[in-house]
């Protein structure tokens, strides 16, 4: 208790109400958000394709920017040329991942979907099955476990230890601390601003009325912090896109 | 002596409860101290090879965010299980 207020356990921030219906697969507002950013990623894309122009405008030049970042910023400094079909696909999961974040910030809503751990698993557990699928495709199962479990120029005795430990940081830890990396992020920036929310609302509501003024110190700290969750929503989206680019890449051919 | 035993079992699982919490503030604080010190030497040593070369800025950038993500998920892990002991 600060100056006499009361603030509810942090724990009510992660349980969700039911819009309607009851059960694990009962739609809530997340859902709402999730269905939303779906539609305004379809309609942003078909609405910036249709006019083609040469010199683009509008809605036409920040989709073309977007996609010069993906392939010049990602795909060419990880993949190298030969991963260049995979634009689509990572320019999708950027677009998908920075919507699904930028909830946060928008006002009425103020919620990143990627807090609830179930998204960034998906999203996490798609790229594990890609880049396992396309080591096997270019390598073969056999080749691919080998070149993954035994990489070469490695005295033998050595690899009693470091094949567990590769079997392990390429099959589990990778889809792990991709999901968590996202999941923990969007929470904790989640956290931080519900928290000064709430001793703003506290202090200015609750307090007596001569140290109400005092409000002013943590509704400063929510501006900044606010601005902070942009970037660090950006820049996880950029991490998850770039390292979803790695993997990928670098199960398309073996290590050398 | 019934109602010792049980004043005695409610002020354990007090006990718990508040041991729980400082395990949790124990766990993110021993987590934060290693990827503090790696993202600090991974940012510094990009500085110095940025000022070394600026024209090999965009890929020292790029690597540099791949350092800064690897390492902090550290520290990520450590604040999810502190959630998670919690309760």
């Amino acid at each position: 208790m600060i100056l006499g207020l009361e603030f509810e356990p942090v724990s009510r921030l992660v349980q969700w109400k039911t819009l309607f219906g009851s059960g694990p697969f009962a739609p809530t507002r997340v859902t709402f958000q999730i269905v939303l950013s779906v539609i305004i990623i379809i309609a942003f894309y078909v609405l910036a394709s249709r006019k083609k122009a040469l010199v683009p405008k509008g809605a036409q030049n920040v989709a073309e920017s977007a996609y010069d970042f993906v392939q010049d910023g990602i795909i060419l400094q990880t993949m190298g040329e030969e991963g260049l079909n995979w634009t689509t696909f990572l320019i999708t999961l950027f677009s998908f991942i920075l919507v699904l974040n930028i909830w946060e910030v928008l006002p009425g809503f103020q919620m990143p979907v990627t807090a609830h751990i179930a998204i960034p698993v998906e999203l996490a557990l798609l790229v594990w099955v890609l880049f396992n699928f396309v080591g096997i495709k270019s390598q073969g199962f056999f080749g691919y476990f080998k070149s993954m479990a035994f990489p070469p120029g490695v005295p033998w005795p050595l690899y009693i230890l470091i094949t567990p430990i590769e079997i392990i940081s390429t099959l589990f830890v990778r889809p792990l601390s991709l999901s968590v990396r996202l999941f923990a992020n969007m929470l904790a920036g989640h956290l931080l601003l519900a928290t000064f929310a709430v001793l703003t609302a506290g202090i200015l509501f609750g307090a007596p009325p001569v140290l109400k003024i005092g409000a002013v110190l943590p509704f400063g700290l929510l501006v900044a912090l606010t601005g902070f969750e942009v970037l660090v929503a950006f820049l996880q989206a950029f991490i998850f896109t770039i390292l979803a680019a790695v993997y990928i890449g670098g199960a398309m051919h073996p290590e050398h | 002596m019934l109602d010792v035993l049980a004043a005695t079992g409610q002020q354990a699982g007090e006990l718990s409860s508040g041991l729980k919490t400082v395990g949790a503030g124990i766990v993110y604080g021993g987590a934060a101290i290693g990827p503090g010190i790696g993202i600090g030497i991974v940012v510094g040593n990009a500085i110095t090879a940025m000022a070394r070369q600026p024209e090999a800025s965009g890929p020292v950038r790029t690597t540099m965010f791949l350092g800064i993500a690897f390492t902090e998920a550290l520290a990520l892990f450590g604040f999810v299980l502190a959630f998670l002991l919690k309760g």
